[in-house]
């Protein structure tokens, strides 16, 4: 090796370890890492795919709160008062028009109408009609949008759960999420982008599988998937310490690491050697970030009894990922993915819903409530649904006090609330059977692609090249609906 | 600004980034790799091969159509005429409602481009076609004559390095050399004995002698195959919904064993796509057609098996041609082609090649799907072979009767005469199943088994009868309707295990301890109701679809004192889900010997109803052959023995895995366009056939899947064997020659090395010398170049002129993927598990991770819905073998990029990341195996903390520290042994993690200290890189 070049290196090495010459797990590494030094756009996040935003961005945050298995629209939100009529009459073909059914009940002989059994009122000045299975979703309805008239072609739970999650029926593509991280970036260096959790219905314990892919990464850079965060002592997986190890160990450790994996960056002077560094002194950071996150020990009472949160064994519920998912975005998390399972009524509908909605209706308004409270509410949006709603004839047997439903894809409820979103509002229309979408029809695509305006993004410019081929979330469909934007 | 040496201007492709340059005088333009790129990313998604979407009437991937006068009038390109060609102005058109490409499509021009354009038609606008669907012609070597000792790659390799003023870099040290090697050809790190023998062999081909010994492993075959699971889209469950477990042991297997043998991969691809078409294929080569039907399989309830049998096939479709064809044809389900040349009535041509199995839309809820096959292992195969050859024996002796005595056939027969038993059935008060399934019953006896059927189920019947002297009970499996085949079982094909029978009589058990059934299945006699195993039982295929009959006698008659209160218990709790009895009776008896005649065989019983001088030779047989299998003391011996062989056969047979195969169906099933792709929407039919850009199939040459694959290594074929050289080049250099590995159309990235990439391709085929398609030669060719062996030294220059190193004037230095890295840490600890082979294993994980996502209430009724930790040894074997749950991955190898295994993956992702680092330090697996490093540090590393510590460097970076890692390695050791010193109670906590014993002659404290510094030794960056 020549002179001039030894002396090339070195200079090139110091413009590597100028910053850390500190000493790692310094602010000094931190402020290489600081997304402000990056924010110079009007992209609030840092290693994001877009340099620049396409609108000008009203939220910055996403909470999804996924009801997962189908919730009934028809006794929750899509108000029918025509519906009594119909009551245990069969469903008029030409409502049907033919449109396929699922091998669930397409055998079924009868498929008589069922009103539901729940009252619905207006509520708010907006006098949206809600069902009395939702009290607390009740008082928000001038802060939220519901949308009446959302539709998927999907008809199964596999298909349906990755269609409303990734775009695409079938795997393969990334999560909304996922498409968030990689577009947008982090906020917090000592947090994932992209928070998933999970809590088990309390209404029905014949829970429908769900499955990783829903909060994966596709075919985009696997940094980019959603962390399951859990409720016990390993919040992350493989956050805490092995037993045995106390921080002073884990720092002799890390200072070994960090000593030793410096000289080789001076050896072989890879790039990607300082950047393992980085993440060595971050995952240290975690350990501490994580925890102080998700300890709700210093919530005031009255926060932890607007959500609903006691000590009655719920940890790791509903309620409690709510308001996890208004601390994470109190401290910069993206995307927060709530999923809430339970909500596949084929049968005992009366029963298991009012258990699901228990579970949800209270820490979801709180959820609305407090981040309003917090001033987050603008910047963050809020979205409540499943990934298809139900039939209105009932499957199984049709009694005074029993029904179930089967799924239904024409047209479901959904409601979005906060950055960028017109509160008070519902928005679309279906028949008098909440079967067919008449006015307005808000498909999945169409929902994501106003989502993502909401985020200051062109749903047909974040793209992702694989095999040839521009990929988006919205697949090559999508309208925003701009009723739905304040 | 640089410029070039032949002061040239306009375009370099360097990665993916264009880089523009000064101009003096315009160079020649190259259509393929200047113009192609930029027509086809920002002007043939309106202006391309997809003719429902071209505008304005304008082709331009076509130069006969680009010049053409357009319906305006105009034409787009008129070639050596920059002024009259449209293009040109709409592309630099001032107002922007007019500029093309238009705003809306996000992907405007930039000036280089623009300029490269106007350049190319300047010179005439010539096309060519795209480089890749040409076949390849070998490339003459770069100065082969003035140096014939180098390898071609280097020849080809040293003129862009010239070009960018780059200086290769010198040889790797051996230390270096041999980690590197072993690491790629064997996915393991070499031994400090290796890298001692390799050190001090001081042959001028030392290094060319240890990459023949290591293409040698066993465990070659296993990191080759790695590759190929990503591939070939490999995993332990379906993948939808439920996703139950399935089982492809055996295919995984013969990946492992073709790599090892060095099946050359013509004959590798075609046993993959068409192993079931050879003539008489071998049980392996139907194994190897499992290849397509790795993919993700459905049994959502509810859902529409068309949709899901046209997922099936589209999935083929798109892993056959990502990973033969690097061809993404994905798109053209729906529509044609935006890009390259390829038509949506193509994709339907070539998805009738894969539309032809007998299988079923929805299906695996059990584990494999239709079709498949057994797959024994050869021990296996040996096994049944000589347990049929003893049951042949003791068949012909069965059948020999010469030592049968009239007399003796005639008193049993006296015997019989005197024994009609009478029975009166029990009608219960209440019949129930334990778990859930509900039972009626009729005034006759006769109970009707409803809704559940769940896998084992007892049924209790309960009921006031006079229990005195009663001796026996009958039991009555009947015909059902209901059932598949008329049951009378409610499984699928009609049988019933009856695994025990008890009763009881106001509480005291009674015992029946003989009994006899008018027929038992082959390895279930009746016995085995009444044995002491729970799960042995009484069954009846194949003749199922009528009554069946078991008699039981008990011990001695009920004595009169006893109650009225009578239970029975019928049990089915064995191995075989849901065979329980859809219909069915019990009776009573007083007869002395309740067995007697009624339990004997139907044709048997008919026989001996006739008069024995009016009974015909068949008759005097069937008689004949029932004594002597059934109550000839002699020939009762030799029927026991043969129940016994049967048992011994039926387990070996239930051992054998099965494996999904490739199967055509008698009468090919008819294959239709699908308007926008949806399994619903036929439109035209076609008839199979290859995509038109492409060599034609051969004439004559029947249009089926065999066609198909020789097709695919057809020597002249300009796809496969330069994918295929791409994707081991990336192997070995981390980045292909095309980097886009999966994608060789006009929207994949040209070639780095064009040349290179044709010769490789070229001498994969056709070599000059040695056999074609052979892979290890290839590997060899690859690892011998001078490129693969320069050291990995990033150099500021290097990195400045190439940051991606796609030049190679470099050794290659990049992180170890998932496997290899948690493969490393169990070797250098010495916790591996070395077997090769075998059903995948479940290490540790963290719990309830599957459980969270898994169906709660019915997961009993599938497979791989718990997660079932495995123990011992399984717990240490490589990570090729770690179950993969589609659904629910493990969760850290996809932190280290491990694909998820839904659909082909040819590429794998690098990242960098906290998690890594989290799963590095603290998941239990390296906990552990950094408690064993410390242990074999203290054992074998030598006897100060130097030499130990120098010991262990060495296991995991293959060379000795320097004097200053040293002097750090000695002082986190201190630092941690003042902490454990401290504090024993916290060392034998860290000790306890992990399944394994701890060496307990070792003090605590001090190899609590050592693990936490061996937890350094597998976190350093040096030891996750290959470099």
């Amino acid at each position: 090796m020549d002179l001039f070049r030894e002396q090339a290196m070195l200079a090139t090495r110091r413009q590597f370890f100028g910053r850390t010459a500190a000493g790692i797990g310094t602010t000094a590494l931190a402020s290489l890492l600081n997304p402000r030094l990056f924010a110079a756009d009007a992209v609030s996040g840092r290693g994001g795919s877009l340099t620049a935003l396409h609108h000008a961005p009203k939220a910055k945050h996403v909470i999804y709160l996924f009801m997962s298995g189908g919730p009934s629209h028809i006794d929750l939100f899509d108000h029918k008062p025509a519906l009594a009529k119909h009551h245990g009459e069969e469903l008029p073909g030409s409502v049907r028009m033919g449109q396929r059914i699922t091998g669930m009940t397409s055998g079924q002989k009868s498929f008589p109408c069922v009103s539901p059994m729940f009252k619905f009122y207006r509520h708010g000045a907006s006098g949206t009609w809600v069902s009395e299975l939702l009290p607390h979703t009740a008082k928000i309805v001038d802060k939220i949008a519901v949308i009446k008239s959302m539709n998927t072609e999907a008809i199964n739970h596999d298909p349906a759960t990755t269609y409303l999650q990734t775009g695409s029926q079938q795997p393969g593509r990334p999560s909304f999420g996922a498409w968030l991280s990689y577009g947008l970036g982090s906020e917090n260096e000592n947090l994932p982008a992209f928070v998933v959790m999970i809590s088990q219905g309390s209404g029905n314990k014949t829970d429908q599988p769900i499955f990783s892919r829903l909060w994966g990464s596709g075919f985009i850079p696997s940094r980019h998937q959603g962390v399951r965060f859990r409720s016990g002592d390993d919040p992350v997986l493989y956050l805490s310490n092995p037993p045995g190890i106390e921080p002073e160990d884990r720092r002799a450790q890390l200072d070994g690491v960090g000593r030793l994996n410096q000289i080789a960056a001076k050896a072989f002077g890879d790039p990607e050697i300082n950047t393992r560094i980085a993440q060595y002194e971050m995952a240290y950071r975690m350990q501490t970030s994580v925890p102080e996150l998700t300890d709700l020990s210093k919530e005031p009472k009255h926060v932890l009894d607007a959500y609903g949160i006691d000590d009655s064994g719920v940890d790791g519920g509903f309620a409690r990922n709510c308001l996890l998912a208004r601390r994470m975005v109190e401290r910069g998390v993206r995307f927060v993915q709530l999923m809430h399972r339970g909500w596949d009524q084929h049968s005992n509908l009366p029963t298991q819903i009012r258990g699901q909605c228990k579970d949800v209706d209270q820490p979801s308004a709180a959820l609305v409530r407090d981040l309003e409270r917090l001033g987050l509410l603008d910047e963050t949006l809020v979205v409540w649904g499943g990934e298809f709603g139900r039939t209105v004839y009932s499957q199984g047997a049709l009694t005074a006090t029993n029904y179930g439903r089967d799924h239904h894809g024409r047209c479901f409820s959904m409601w979005v609330a906060g950055g960028g979103i017109k509160g008070g509002l519902t928005y679309g229309e279906t028949d008098d059977y909440c079967y067919n979408v008449v006015e307005n029809p808000v498909h999945i695509h169409d929902l994501n692609a106003t989502l993502l305006r909401s985020l200051g993004i062109d749903h047909t410019r974040l793209t992702f090249r694989f095999q040839g081929r521009d990929f988006r979330l919205t697949d090559v469909h999508g309208e925003v609906v701009k009723p739905l934007l304040a | 600004m640089r410029t070039f040496p032949h002061g040239l201007a306009a375009l370099v492709w360097l990665g993916s980034a264009t880089i523009a340059l000064a101009a003096d005088a315009p160079s020649k333009i190259d259509y393929n790799r200047q113009v192609r790129p930029i027509l086809s990313d920002k002007c043939f998604a309106c202006h391309g091969p997809d003719s429902a979407e071209r505008k304005a009437g304008l082709r331009l991937d076509l130069r006969e159509a680009a010049i053409a006068e357009l319906e305006s009038g105009e034409r787009a390109i008129v070639p050596g005429k920059v002024d009259e060609s449209a293009i040109l102005d709409r592309i630099a058109h001032e107002d922007p409602s007019m500029r093309m490409p238009p705003a809306k499509l996000g992907k405007p021009l930039t000036d280089t481009e623009k300029l490269t354009l106007r350049s190319w038609i300047e010179q005439g606008a010539e096309y060519r076609s795209h480089w890749a669907f040409t076949a390849p012609v070998r490339p003459p070597i770069p100065g082969a004559k003035a140096n014939a000792t180098t390898n071609p790659i280097d020849a080809f390799l040293q003129e862009k390095m010239i070009e960018r003023g780059l200086e290769p870099a010198a040889e790797a040290s051996r230390e270096a050399l041999i980690r590197r090697l072993t690491l790629d050809l064997t996915g393991l790190p070499p031994t400090p004995a290796e890298i001692d023998a390799f050190l001090s062999d001081r042959s001028p081909n030392a290094y060319e002698r240890l990459v023949d010994r290591l293409l040698e492993s066993p465990h070659y075959g296993e990191r080759m195959a790695l590759d190929w699971l990503d591939a070939a889209r490999f995993a332990d469950t379906h993948g939808y919904h439920i996703d139950s477990g399935r089982d492809m042991t055996r295919w995984r297997e013969w990946v492992i064993n073709a790599f090892n043998r060095n099946v050359p991969f013509d004959r590798f691809t075609i046993e993959q796509i068409a192993g079931d078409l050879l003539p008489n294929p071998t049980l392996d080569q139907l194994v190897a057609s499992g290849f397509n039907r790795n993919h993700m399989i459905n049994f959502e309830g509810g859902a529409v098996a068309e949709e899901y049998l046209n997922a099936y096939i589209v999935d083929r479709v798109n892993t056959t041609s990502t990973v033969f064809l690097g061809l993404t044809v994905a798109c053209t389900q729906c529509h044609d082609h935006k890009y390259d040349p390829l038509t949506q009535k193509e994709f339907y041509q070539f998805y009738a090649f894969f539309n032809n199995l007998p299988e079923k839309g929805l299906d695996g809820s059990r584990g494999n799907a239709e079709p498949m096959i057994k797959a024994p292992s050869a021990e296996q195969t040996e096994r049944l072979a000589s347990v049929d050859a003893r049951i042949a024996g003791l068949r012909r002796q069965l059948d020999d009767r010469s030592t049968i005595s009239d007399e003796s056939l005639m008193e049993w027969e006296r015997s019989l005469a005197s024994n009609i038993v009478a029975w009166s059935p029990f009608v219960p008060k209440t019949a129930r199943g334990k778990k859930r399934t509900k039972l009626a019953v009729a005034d006759d006896g006769v109970i009707v088994a409803d809704g559940a059927n769940p896998a084992t189920e007892v049924y209790v019947l309960e009921g006031q009868v006079d229990t005195a002297g009663l001796s026996g009970l009958r039991v009555e499996f009947l015909p059902d309707s209901r059932q598949a085949g008329n049951g009378p079982g409610r499984s699928v094909n009609g049988n019933v295990v009856l695994t025990d029978v008890r009763v009881s009589i106001d509480g005291e058990p009674v015992k029946p301890t003989r009994a006899s059934a008018d027929f038992a299945q082959e390895g279930f006699p009746i016995e085995k109701a009444i044995d002491a195993d729970p799960a042995s039982g009484w069954a009846i295929h194949p003749r199922v679809g009528e009554a069946r009959i078991a008699a039981f006698a008990f011990e001695k008659p009920v004595a009169p004192k006893k109650s009225r209160k009578l239970s029975v218990e019928l049990a089915f709790e064995s191995q075989f889900a849901s065979h329980q009895p859809g219909r069915f009776r019990v009776s009573l008896t007083r007869a002395s010997d309740p067995l007697g005649r009624n339990s004997l065989p139907a044709e048997v019983a008919a026989a001996i109803a006739i008069d024995r001088d009016k009974r015909d030779a068949s008759m005097r047989e069937t008689i004949a052959k029932y004594y002597r299998a059934n109550i000839d003391p002699a020939g009762k011996a030799l029927s026991a023995e043969l129940a016994a062989l049967a048992s011994e056969r039926e387990a070996v047979e239930r051992s054998i895995p099965t494996a999904m195969v490739m199967k055509e169906l008698a009468s090919p099933r008819d294959t239709f366009m699908l308007t926008r792709g949806q399994y619903d929407k036929k439109s035209d039919k076609v008839t199979a056939d290859v995509w038109a850009v492409l060599p034609p199939l051969p004439e004559g040459a029947p249009r089926n899947r065999l066609t198909l694959a020789r097709w695919l290594v057809d020597p002249k074929h300009p796809l496969t064997a330069r994918v295929t050289v791409n994707r081991l080049w990336q192997s070995f250099f981390g980045t292909g020659i095309v980097r886009t590995t999966e994608d060789f159309g006009s929207q994949g990235e040209p070639p780095s090395h064009p040349e290179l990439l044709d010769w490789l391709a070229s001498e994969f085929v056709a070599p000059e010398r040695g056999a074609a398609w052979d892979v290890k030669r290839f590997v060899k060719l690859l690892v011998m170049s001078e490129a693969y062996r320069r050291s990995s030294v990033v150099t500021p220059d290097g990195l400045a002129k190439d940051p991606e190193n796609r030049l190679l004037a470099r050794g290659a230095r990049y992180r170890l993927p998932a496997e290899f890295i948690r493969d490393q840490a169990l070797a250098v600890s010495g916790l591996l598990d070395p077997r090769i082979g075998g059903k995948s294993v479940s290490p540790y994980q963290p719990a309830g991770l599957w459980e969270e996502l898994m169906s709660r209430s019915d997961g009993a009724n599938w497979t791989a819905q718990v997660y079932q930790q495995s123990s011992g040894r399984d717990l240490y074997r490589r990570t090729m073998y770690t179950f993969w749950k589609r659904t629910c991955p493990p969760p850290t190898l996809l932190t280290f990029d491990a694909p998820d295994r839904e659909t082909c993956t040819v590429r794998r992702a690098r990242t960098n990341t906290p998690l890594q680092a989290l799963i590095l330090l603290n998941d239990p697996t390296y906990v552990e195996a950094s408690r064993h490093l410390a242990e074999r540090l203290v054992r074998e590393g030598g006897k100060t903390d130097a030499e130990r510590a120098a010991f262990g460097f060495r296991l995991v970076t293959g060379r000795v520290p320097t004097a200053e890692e040293s002097a750090i390695l000695i002082d986190v050791l201190s630092r941690e042994r003042a902490s454990f010193h401290k504090d024993p109670e916290r060392a034998a906590k860290l000790l306890r993690v992990g399944e394994s014993a701890h060496d307990t002659t070792l003090d605590p404290r001090e190899l609590a200290a050592w693990s936490a510094f061996s937890g350094v030794l597998l976190n350093l960056d040096e030891t996750v890189t290959k470099g």
